[in-house]
């Protein structure tokens, strides 16, 4: 019996929140129709600058499901002062991220040291088939445009 | 003679009205419960709004799902006793439609008038624990034999509650008769006060409470989900059903939940009927045409009433352990029940 004050509150609880969503809405929203929108450092699907790349491997070696593939080569590049010798540098041939094995960890973006690598909060890219779920590095560049900017540093850091 | 609005109907019509009824009068409320109370209500008192897109505001998903059930294949598992197995479900549903057959919706409006009815009812009622334990056992799957034994410990222990809060009713109306406990109720008076007729619910508000709780059990319905537990039996005695025959045990469940429902409204809340001093009726003879009309439409909205309040519970409330489960039938609900009874004789004799 004493339990009884507990069971009739729980029924007003439940009663209560039949109420107010009959009154105010559900939470929640019908979602092909109407959208969320995630927060902005949200872990939706990874960006790629391509330009910063170097194909340093870094991200590939520390990806714990192996889901990037890099190949690169190395070539020449004009020197950057007149009369210099030319540079070698990397080329990035192929970028890929396949996200049917990622597992959203984030160590390839904390990882990359030229600030190659992005977290975007876009989420809707699912696939009819999964093979599709390999992005490009055009793809993934294509992610960038959804990065949000990145914070004001605070005053007084480098 | 069966007339509804005073028109003579020959006994053919009158046998196809009863089985066109007996489908309305089961199926029907299990459609409601399932759209109004399973996905609209449960929805709501999680604060989300359920299926919205098959049809306006949903209302087609029943429909939807019933499609999809029926397109599954009708699976049985390889070690399965597969005459039992595929014959389980239907005894299920068969206790169901057995149930509905002894309840009265109007005057004349009734399927069969048994002068037992209140023992024939329950008596049927424990037939679907049949069908759950042979559901159990033909499955070959040790998780269906746990729920079906389980039903059927949760199932007897819960029968006799039931069975001891009807007597109360029984003892107060001194009829078995469904319709003579209905005409007992409406042309009552509480005190000398005849305007509201005396609905058992008052009078046998314990055998009431009794009923309810043990009806919330028979039905398998949390908090006494036990048989079904999810968490740990996968789905209990259904776990290795698929297509339109986990369909019937669905449908049964719900369509169950309605009759019973009936039933309790029967014996406790006036049945079909009106207070009879509204109209100046005395007996059941005196009662106009238009009850049989009228009777399925109250006898519906207390039905409605009924199932939102066990369906109110099974959404606010989590889930007995086993033990739990009998020791509260066994060492709360008989002695209550038995306590109720002994009350009522006493009050009946002295009164």
């Amino acid at each position: 019996m004493a339990k009884v004050p507990g069971l009739v509150k729980g029924l007003g609880v439940t009663f209560g929140t039949l109420m107010r969503t009959v009154k105010n809405g559900a939470d929640t929203v019908q979602y092909p129709r109407e959208k969320e929108s995630p927060p902005t450092r949200a872990r939706g699907v990874i960006g790629l600058r391509e330009d910063n790349c170097t194909s340093c491997m870094l991200c590939v070696r520390s990806c714990p499901d192996w889901c990037i593939y890099i190949e690169g080569h190395k070539q020449l590049a004009p020197p950057r002062r007149a009369g210099g010798k030319p540079r070698q540098v990397n080329h990035l041939d192929r970028f890929d991220i396949d996200y049917a094995l990622c597992m959203y960890c984030g160590i390839c973006v904390d990882v990359c040291p030229f600030d190659a690598l992005f977290w975007s909060p876009e989420y809707e890219y699912s696939e009819p088939k999964i093979a599709d779920l390999l992005h490009d590095k055009d793809k993934l560049g294509e992610w960038m445009e959804t990065v949000p900017e990145a914070p004001e540093l605070e005053a007084g850091a480098k | 003679m069966m007339s509804i609005v005073a028109a003579e109907i020959p006994y053919w019509g009158q046998s196809l009205l009863r089985v066109l009824g007996g489908l309305v009068a089961v199926l029907l409320p299990a459609g409601t419960i399932v759209y109004l109370f399973l996905f609209k209500m449960m929805s709501f008192m999680q604060s989300r709004l359920g299926p919205m897109e098959a049809g306006p505001y949903g209302s087609m998903q029943l429909l939807a799902e019933v499609g999809k059930w029926l397109q599954k294949e009708d699976l049985a598992p390889d070690a399965a006793d597969k005459p039992i197995f595929k014959m389980a479900p239907l005894v299920v549903l068969l206790s169901t439609f057995l149930l509905i057959v002894a309840i009265p919706f109007g005057p004349d409006a009734w399927f069969t008038n048994l002068q037992a009815g209140v023992f024939y009812a329950l008596a049927v009622a424990s037939v679907s624990v049949l069908g759950i334990v042979m559901a159990g056992w033909a499955s070959a799957n040790k998780y269906s034999l746990l729920g079906g034994l389980r039903a059927a410990g949760q199932l007897i222990a819960y029968e006799l509650p039931m069975v001891l809060a009807t007597l109360g009713v029984v003892m107060q109306a001194g009829t078995m008769n469904l319709q003579g406990i209905v005409v007992a109720q409406n042309s009552g008076s509480i005190f000398g006060i005849d305007w509201l007729g005396n609905p058992f619910v008052f009078t046998q508000i314990v055998g009431f409470l009794i009923f309810m709780i043990a009806v919330q059990a028979e039905l398998t319905q949390p908090p006494f989900d036990m048989p079904i537990a999810e968490s740990e039996l996968v789905s209990g005695y259904m776990t290795e059903y698929s297509g339109f025959r986990f369909l019937i045990f669905f449908i049964a469940e719900f369509a169950t939940a309605g009759v019973f429902a009936f039933f309790a409204s029967v014996l406790f809340l006036g049945g079909w009927g009106v207070p009879f001093s509204w109209f100046g009726w005395e007996t059941l003879d005196d009662v106009d045409n238009w009850m049989n009309l009228a009777g399925p439409v109250i006898m519906f909205t207390k039905m409605l009433v009924l199932t939102f309040i066990i369906m109110w519970v099974r959404f606010s409330y989590p889930r007995f352990r086993e033990d739990q489960l009998q020791a509260f039938a066994w060492k709360v609900l008989i002695p209550l029940s038995l306590a109720n009874i002994a009350v009522t004789a006493i009050l009946k004799v002295a009164l």
